[in-house]
């Protein structure tokens, strides 16, 4: 029973290093930029829904808070795009890497100093609640972060294959020139792209934040997602959330199994095999492009 | 009134005069090529035309609008399509889907109902899939529907670039040196086609070709440039034989420079 409660957990862990992992890759197949601030974008997200349940800030209803905060973030993501990325055009890779670094520093101050930074639990009417299956009790977080991540990747692949605008954007992520001259507004779809990472950051802070209580540096979080997102492979969306998940396994079992001070490495360790024996990740899609 | 006017239209890069003054009209329904040596302006031109750069004088007229203030992905939208020299392809994506692509123009609906998948939408894919159908069956690709881009041969990719052109439904369609890198056999087929892309589609088609066997065989007018500048206007044969253009051809410094047959 410890191992599938370690699992679980795991899992819950994973699912939401998956979803910012998703962000990362999300905005590097479309525009090529890597946004390092993904992970203060999910801190973002989970602070703004904070900000508006929690009784000593504004206390709104929980549910009302959610779609407020996850539109709230796809507006932030499309303006970052339209009014600061944009005048990046043409610049170097090594440019838009500080950009972005940068980015997520300003949002960390930021957020600490609205919302302070001590450790703030959210409202969340899902947190500190136990499921009982038989013998087994798990967290009812844990088991919503994994519903709500399974919900989010089914959206999201119906978005990319069915929808016009999804089509579009994945036209634009394959060949910028050839997008335009179909009809697609190559600059739009940018911004709309960092919208919809601004959203699936917004779910994973979201989800984060019902699971423990939440300070401006879980951000850094972002970096733990960045080599899931490697390890899954770079520029492939079901890679990334693969790769989350097995960094979110790695790490219960690891703290379990070995010595504390040693179990941290796990993840990377894993991302440094992974880059020597399989440089292009587990799901490697891209042939051209490296990373 | 003519389908596309071109009027005075200049462009330099730095010091060099790429295009210099240069006017012509394409009119609806004909096949009108640009012809020259390599360096006369034909493909900024062609770039000219489809929105890439900026004229620094004159105007370019689509159906009597001017379409100087119209973004690249606004062309589509009024009825232009190209092709690539260098072929742009969606690479990592099925030939089907590039022929899809070509579509998003005509498609229609929101997030919502297509999230959904209702009825209309269904009927709308159904559309689409019909139209590019048709596409596949003209230009004989269905051995290559559901096979990646990525792994196709060039001459099979440069047929599917022009098919997914077909798919937008053009007007007008421009076709940057369609032959290039072809084979004879090929190069024939492409011949084929453009004949009934204005027969049996009714589209205007604005090419740029160095193979004069096929300029001869499909173009209803020829404009032969060179350093820029308009040298003759007229059928394949005029062109061929103005004085002008024998003296581009063959009395340039550049002895390799291939000579009008």
């Amino acid at each position: 029973m410890d191992v599938l409660q370690l699992f679980v957990s795991g899992l819950a862990n994973g699912c939401v290093y998956g979803l910012i992992a998703l962000g990362f890759v999300l905005i590097y197949k479309a525009t090529e930029a890597v946004n390092f601030a993904q992970g203060d974008f999910m801190m973002l997200g989970a602070f703004i829904t904070l900000g508006l349940t929690n009784d000593q800030f504004w206390g709104l209803p929980f549910w009302l808070s959610v779609p407020i905060a996850i539109a709230a973030m796809g507006l932030f993501g499309y303006l970052t795009e339209m009014i600061i990325l944009r005048r990046m055009f043409g610049q170097s890779q090594v440019s838009i890497v500080i950009l972005t670094i940068a980015m997520g520093f300003v949002l960390r101050f930021a957020a600490g100093l609205i919302w302070g930074n001590e450790p703030i639990a959210l409202e969340s009417p899902i947190a500190g609640k136990d499921v009982r299956f038989g013998g087994l009790v798990l967290g009812l977080d844990e088991i919503v972060v994994i519903a709500v991540t399974v919900i989010s990747t089914i959206l999201l692949y119906f978005f990319f294959n069915v929808t016009k605008l999804g089509v579009a954007m994945q036209a634009a992520s394959q060949n910028q020139l050839a997008a335009y001259y179909m009809g697609i507004p190559v600059k739009r779809v940018h911004s709309l792209i960092w919208a919809v990472a601004g959203m699936v950051a917004a779910v994973a802070g979201i989800l984060f934040a019902s699971k423990g209580s939440i300070d401006p540096s879980i951000g850094l979080l972002g970096i733990k997602a960045f080599a899931a997102a490697v390890i899954g492979g770079f520029g492939s969306l079901p890679g990334a959330l693969l790769g989350g998940i097995i960094v979110g396994l790695i790490e219960p079992f690891a703290s379990y199994y070995i010595a504390a001070g040693y179990s941290q490495i796990m993840p990377y360790l894993l991302l440094f095999l992974i880059l020597v024996f399989r440089p292009h990740g587990i799901l490697a899609q891209i042939h051209r492009k490296k990373v | 009134m003519s389908l596309l006017e071109v009027e005075n239209v200049t462009l330099k890069f730095g010091g060099v005069t790429a295009v210099n003054n240069v006017s012509f009209s394409v009119e609806e329904g004909e096949v009108f090529a640009l012809v020259g040596p390599n360096g006369a302006g034909k493909s900024t031109l062609f770039n000219l035309v489809s929105r890439f750069y900026d004229p620094v004088a004159g105007d370019i007229r689509f159906a009597g609008e001017s379409i100087l203030n119209k973004a690249p992905h606004e062309i589509a939208r009024l009825g232009i399509a190209r092709t690539f020299q260098n072929i742009e392809l969606f690479e990592q994506a099925t030939v089907l889907q590039n022929l899809l692509v070509g579509r998003h123009r005509h498609r229609r609906g929101n997030l919502f109902s297509e999230t959904l998948f209702t009825p209309f939408v269904r009927r709308e894919e159904r559309r689409h899939r019909e139209a590019v159908e048709k596409v596949i069956d003209f230009l004989d690709l269905q051995p290559y529907r559901e096979k990646y881009i990525a792994g196709l041969p060039y001459g099979v990719r440069k047929v599917v670039e022009m098919g997914r052109a077909l798919a937008i439904e053009p007007r007008l369609l421009l076709l940057d040196e369609p032959a290039s890198g072809l084979s004879v056999e090929e190069t024939q087929d492409v011949a084929y086609w453009v004949e009934d892309i204005k027969t049996q589609m009714g589209v205007t088609v604005l090419m740029v070709e160095h193979d004069m066997h096929l300029v001869s065989a499909v173009s209803d007018r020829v404009m032969a440039l060179a350093d820029g500048k308009m040298l003759a206007i007229g059928t394949a044969q005029e062109v061929q034989n103005h004085p002008k253009v024998i003296e581009a051809y063959i009395g340039v410094a550049d002895e390799n420079e291939r000579v009008v047959a």
